[in-house]
Formats: C-alpha cells, sequence, structure tokens
C-alpha cells in the first residue's frame, strides 16, 4: 500500500514535470533573457519586496495554495468535467483545512482577519486549476455567499453558518438571480412572508452555483411591499428545509465540472432570526460585496489567460506548418504579444484597485472597469489562441478549448458587461438626466 | 535529554523546472529560475513535526546552509510547524562549491551546539543527487544513522528504523542521539497552511556564518564542465525478429 502511494506521488512528480511546464505560478513578470528562450516553465517568482501590493506572506500563501491544487484538485479536474460535477463537501474540507475560505473573515468565527490583498492573491492561484467551474464554485463559496453574513450577521447566524463555511463544513450557494431576473436584481419575485415567528418563503432562484451540493442558501427576497431597493432581505437558508426543491441541474456549455441548479421554493419555513442584519437591507447589502467579487474574478482569470498565452506558445514552437513552427510566423507571434500585453495592462488595473480598496477608497469605478476588461479580454484571447491551435483546438482534449468555453460566462455571470457599462457610465455622469 | 531535533533544509531550483546549461558549460542557469524546498527536505521536516505532534521531542530547528534566499525555505519549514530557524550564511563562490563535506561539518557543529537529540535530513537533494550529506554528519560525529527511513518509531532511547534497501525492507533499531535520512514513503508533507504561514512571520530565524562554527568551506572538489544529456537518437523500426538480432550485433551491442 505504502508502496503504491509512494509509486503514485513518484508519478505525481513526474506528471507534474509536463503539467507545470505551463502552469504560471504568480503575476511575475520578470523574464531574464535565459527564461524567455526557455520553451515553458514556471514563472520566476518576483521579489517581494518590489511588487506592488504582495509581500513575501503573499507569496508563501500562493504556494502553499498552489501545492494544494496539485494534490488535490488538478489531477481530478478533467474526471470531474466528464461527470459535470465536483465533490464539494471533500474539496472544501481540504480548503478549509489549510485556512484558504476564510482568508479576510472575521478571526473569531475562524477566519484569518486578512486584508483584501490576500484574496486576490488567492484568487489568482486559483486560476491555475485546470478549469474555470472549480474556482467558480470556490469563490461563491468564500466570497459571494459569506461577506454579508460576516458584516452583518448576527452572531447565533455566524455560529450556525459562517463557521462552518469557513471550515469547509458547510458548501453554501448564493439565492440572488431568478429564472425572470438576472441583471435587474430589483425585479425578482420570490417572497417571505412574516407569519408570526417565522418567514414563509414561496419562489424560486435560477443559476444556483453548488445548488445541488449545498447546505444552505444565502437567499435573497422581497420581505415587505416597499421601494424594491428597500424591501428586500439576506436571509440564511438551510437547504434541506421541507418545500426547497432543487428542481434540476443545468446543462451548460462550459463550467462543467461546477453543478448549476434551479431551485424553487414551495412554502417553505424559516425563522425570523435566520435574516443577515436588517430586514429591508438585503439589496443594499449585497451590492457592498460587488467590488470584491468583479476583482476576485478579474484576479482569476488573468492567471488563466496566462497559462492559455503560454500553452499557446508550446504548441505552436512544435506544431509546424509550411516547413516552419506555427509560432515562427509573424502573425502568431505579433497576435500571442498583442494579447499578452492586454493581460498585463488588466493585472496592472486589478493591482492598483485592490491597492486603493484596502486602504478603504471606494473603487466601484475601477473594479466595472476590471470586470468589463475581464470579460471580452477573456473570449478574445480565447478565440485567438484556439485558432492557432488550429483542428486539435477544435476538439475536447486540450485546455484551450475548456478556456473558450469556460470565459465565456465572465462577459455574463457576476454582473453582465451592460451592467458594468451602466456603472461606469453613472461614474462619468453620461447617463440621460432625468 | 534535550528533545531537540535538527532538520536541514536545502534550497534547491523547483523540481517542475526545466533544467539549462549555463552556455560556459560551468554549471546550470539559477538566476530568476523559481527555487523550492528539496521534497525530501519537506518529508524530513514532516516527520520532526509529528514528533513533536506527538510529544516525544520537544522543539524543531530548522537549518539552511545558502544565501539570503534561502531564509525563504527555513520560513516553509516555519510554517509547516518548525520551531525556530538558524540560517547557516554561505553565499558568492563559497556557495557555488558548497558541498555535502562542507555541510555536514556545518549540521555537526550546529549538532553539538545545540544539543540536538536527532537530526533528520531528506535522504538526497534533487539537483545534486549526491545522498551523501547524512552519512557523512553521523560518521562525523560518530552517530549512528539510519538512511533511507520509509518508518521511524521512537523508542525508549532508541530508535527503530525501517529502511528501504535494494533488496526490500531492512528494520534496524540504533541508539539516540542519531541521523536519520528520509525517504519517498516516510510520509506525506503536510501543506503550509494559512493561519500557520501567517505565524511564521513571528518564529525567529537566528543568522550564523560558518567561521563561527569552526568550519573551513574549501572545497577539495572542482567542477570541471557541466553538459545536456546526449538528445536522443530516433529509434528504427525493423520487420522480423532475424533483423532485430541483426541490427543489435551491427551496433555492437550484443
Amino acid at each position: 500500500m505504502a508502496l503504491h502511494e509512494g509509486a503514485l506521488r513518484v508519478k505525481m512528480l513526474f506528471c507534474c514535470r509536463t503539467l507545470h511546464k505551463f502552469a504560471s505560478f504568480s503575476g511575475a513578470r520578470s523574464l531574464s533573457k535565459h527564461v524567455s528562450s526557455q520553451s515553458v516553465s514556471p514563472k520566476p517568482p518576483e521579489v517581494a519586496d518590489d511588487h506592488l501590493i504582495y509581500t513575501q506572506e503573499h507569496f508563501a500563501l500562493k504556494e502553499a495554495l498552489r501545492k494544494l491544487i496539485d494534490q488535490e484538485i488538478n489531477p481530478y479536474v478533467d474526471q470531474w468535467e466528464a461527470e459535470g460535477t465536483f465533490p464539494a463537501h471533500k474539496v472544501f474540507k481540504i480548503l478549509g483545512n489549510a485556512g484558504f475560505l476564510g482568508v479576510n473573515k472575521p478571526v473569531e468565527y475562524g477566519g484569518l482577519g486578512l486584508d483584501f490583498s490576500y484574496s486576490v492573491a488567492v484568487a489568482e492561484e486559483l486560476g491555475s486549476i485546470r478549469c474555470g467551474g472549480i474556482p467558480m464554485a470556490i469563490g461563491v463559496q468564500s466570497d459571494m455567499a459569506t461577506p454579508a453574513l460576516a458584516r452583518f450577521g448576527s452572531d447565533e447566524l455566524k455560529k450556525e453558518f459562517l463557521r462552518p463555511s469557513i471550515m469547509g463544513d458547510k458548501v453554501a450557494c448564493l439565492g440572488v438571480s431568478e429564472v425572470g431576473a438576472g441583471s435587474d436584481v430589483s425585479s425578482i419575485k420570490t417572497k417571505a412572508v412574516r407569519k408570526g415567528d417565522e418567514y414563509v418563503i414561496s419562489g424560486g432562484k435560477m443559476w444556483t452555483t453548488n445548488g445541488t451540493q449545498a447546505d444552505w442558501m444565502c437567499l435573497l427576497a422581497n420581505t415587505s411591499d416597499g421601494p424594491p431597493h428597500k424591501n428586500k432581505s439576506l436571509i440564511c437558508l438551510p437547504m434541506n428545509l421541507p418545500g426547497v426543491h432543487v428542481a434540476r441541474k443545468i446543462n451548460k456549455i462550459g463550467m462543467w465540472s461546477s453543478d448549476t441548479a434551479e431551485v424553487f421554493f414551495d412554502d417553505v419555513r424559516v425563522p425570523c432570526k435566520n435574516v443577515i442584519g436588517q430586514e429591508g437591507l438585503g439589496f443594499t447589502y449585497q451590492m457592498l460585496q460587488f467590488q470584491e467579487e468583479r476583482l476576485w474574478a478579474v484576479a482569476n482569470i488573468v492567471t488563466t489567460m496566462d497559462s492559455i498565452i503560454q500553452e499557446t506558445i508550446s504548441y505552436t514552437r512544435q506544431r509546424k506548418v509550411f516547413q516552419q513552427p506555427v509560432l515562427y510566423h509573424q502573425a502568431v507571434h505579433f497576435r500571442l504579444a498583442e494579447l499578452q500585453t492586454e493581460v498585463e495592462l488588466l493585472r496592472s488595473l486589478l493591482y492598483r484597485a485592490t491597492a486603493m480598496y484596502i486602504k478603504g477608497n471606494d473603487v466601484t469605478k475601477l473594479a466595472s472597469m476590471a470586470k468589463l476588461k475581464g470579460g471580452r479580454l477573456a473570449r478574445e484571447l480565447s478565440d485567438s489562441c484556439l485558432q492557432y491551435w488550429g483542428g486539435m483546438g477544435f476538439t475536447s482534449d486540450v485546455p484551450v478549448s475548456r478556456f473558450y468555453r469556460d470565459s465565456r460566462l465572465m462577459s455574463i455571470g457576476a454582473g453582465a458587461d451592460e451592467v458594468m457599462l451602466g456603472i461606469i457610465c453613472k461614474y462619468m455622469d453620461t447617463l440621460p438626466r432625468k | 535529554m534535550s528533545g531537540r531535533v535538527l532538520v536541514g533544509v536545502k534550497r534547491v531550483i523547483d523540481y517542475a523546472v526545466k533544467i539549462r546549461v549555463k552556455p560556459d558549460n560551468t554549471g546550470v542557469v539559477t538566476d530568476g529560475v523559481k527555487h523550492s524546498m528539496n521534497p525530501f527536505c519537506e518529508i524530513a521536516v514532516e516527520e520532526a513535526v509529528k514528533l513533536k505532534e506527538k510529544k516525544l521531542v520537544k522543539e524543531v530547528v530548522a537549518v539552511s546552509c545558502g544565501p539570503q534566499q534561502s531564509q525563504e525555505t527555513i520560513r516553509t519549514a516555519l510554517a509547516m510547524g518548525a520551531d525556530r530557524g538558524i540560517h547557516v550564511e554561505v553565499s558568492g563562490n563559497d556557495y557555488e562549491t558548497l558541498g555535502p563535506l562542507q555541510v555536514s561539518k556545518i549540521m555537526a557543529a550546529l549538532a553539538k551546539k545545540e544539543d540536538a537529540q536527532i537530526i533528520i535530513l531528506g535522504k538526497q537533494a534533487i539537483d545534486d543527487d549526491c545522498n551523501q550529506t547524512g552519512q557523512m554528519t553521523a560518521a562525523l560525529l560518530d552517530w549512528p544513522q539510519g538512511t533511507f527511513a520509509s518508518e521511524v518509531t521512537l523508542d525508549g532511547d532508541k530508535i527503530k528504523v525501517v529502511r528501504e534497501i535494494d533488496g526490500g525492507l531492512e528494520t534496524i533499531k540504533i541508539n539516540t542521539p542519531a541521523v536519520l535520512t528520509a525517504d519517498l514513503r516516510l510520509n506525506t508533507p503536510r501543506y503550509a497552511t494559512l493561519p500557520n504561514i501567517m505565524k511564521a512571520k513571528k518564529k525567529k530565524i537566528a543568522n550564523v556564518k560558518p567561521a563561527d562554527l569552526g568550519v573551513n568551506l574549501t572545497s577539495k572538489l572542482e567542477v570541471l564542465r557541466v553538459e545536456d544529456p546526449p538528445q536522443r537518437q530516433a529509434g528504427m523500426k525493423v520487420e522480423t525478429v532475424e533483423d532485430l538480432v541483426g541490427k543489435l550485433k551491427e551496433s555492437g551491442k550484443v
């Protein structure tokens, strides 16, 4: 048994030799001329002192997370993508044990109480997972379903829902979008009608990441009849209550390893004390965390974009067309240079917004710009790179085709491009005046 | 009995990096290349921390010999659970020529200075593959050695070591103080968890110079040349077994 495990580990080492040739490891750009002439290798580490927002601890964090991903996640990605789901409880427990699910959450509930730059470091490193579904699922657990609870929830609620989510014992999901309401959050229809000590919930939610496996949902529902931005509340909803129906797992063109559910609520009864913070402020609470969500998504995708460029370079260097490597044709290496330039610009915007945010500034405009650019660049990049893979790019056997499918979501989810544009225009004061 | 364990950790080029020979053939390219803790040293640290968690030893001290960057390797050991670190500063030409003999002299000196009960090292480093430091350290100290350990059990003032040898597994019992070297299957190193990475910031790393330990770093070895392994030649297909035998005889292999 020990010998078998050992053999597996040695095999891992050798597999990793090929796997990691293609993986980038941090946002480092300082390529010496020796390294740049290599085919692919993990990027050399930037000196901690020179980095805009990262210290030695950030780099140590990324290394530790990277090891965890290499051993516990990446070897299974292909299988999970094929199965259309991943074992959330198992993976979240591993991450929770290592402290990666509560980086910026309060220490009293098992978090680390670190600032958002550490969350960004985690998000960046999660980009080395070889699909988009798993990082997305982790992001929901750590930075979408839990921030409002951490900030505004009662001590009792935090003990019941926040602590186990940080530890990785309970899987969380976020119930905001509905079949008829995505970008227009204020027009959701799910109702939570107060009856004595309880709310009776009816309605449904759509696009619920982790929905088929979640133990609880952070649910946004209408709790009164007032104006649409002031009549909603966030409720901690256990998913095993009678009346909660996970209707179906949605088949999507990408993010296959992440289970996405449509959920219905049939007169579900939940105690009133499960409301996070104040009744009626749910919409506001949800809006507050969007800056973080958006920067998180950008951090995640810049690492992946780096990998795809590197893998494309690797592929086109060895694939010959008309007697020379595809890469040697100027159209190809020039285009990759253009794309890499854009990735660097986006990365700079990410670090700038993060640096300002941790100092207490409102970075809504920059975060929205970064999200907008992230979604669009990912589409452009995946499309251009896929072209250079030729027929192979069209197969399921290569990373670029998975990225092409997975990355398309970024312009839609967590705030569609159009919503981002609206926010930016608001800050530019170019929207039609009333 | 001090209950103190010394663990040697070496900073090496990361196992996933594609190694490049320097154009002047004097060595390999290390500038700007990703480095990490030698995998066998990780296993050694893990074993030491496990012993401490079982309360069989009292303190785990991580030691690394090298330039400033070796401190990062020590910090990783601290994040895995070592209590404090010792950084033996070796840089420049001394570092280029640093080998197992000098390191084992340093380890022996530190073992005496720190009153160590056990020294645990990785069985070999993945850059030079020497597999000598543990054995030399034990010889210099006149301590027993349990090398290629795949299982370690403390038994009073003795240690039972199961060793991986060519023929299978060998079990020996040695007295303490002793030197152990870790083989692949000894354990699976833990991830440095985030809380421990943060705590490691506060742990102390002492700075020591080899001269302070009375160690002369002059190397008795000189590297003449470093080369790439020969390029793999294309294979040949044959139709029949007779052809195969014929070709083998032709090329002088048979």
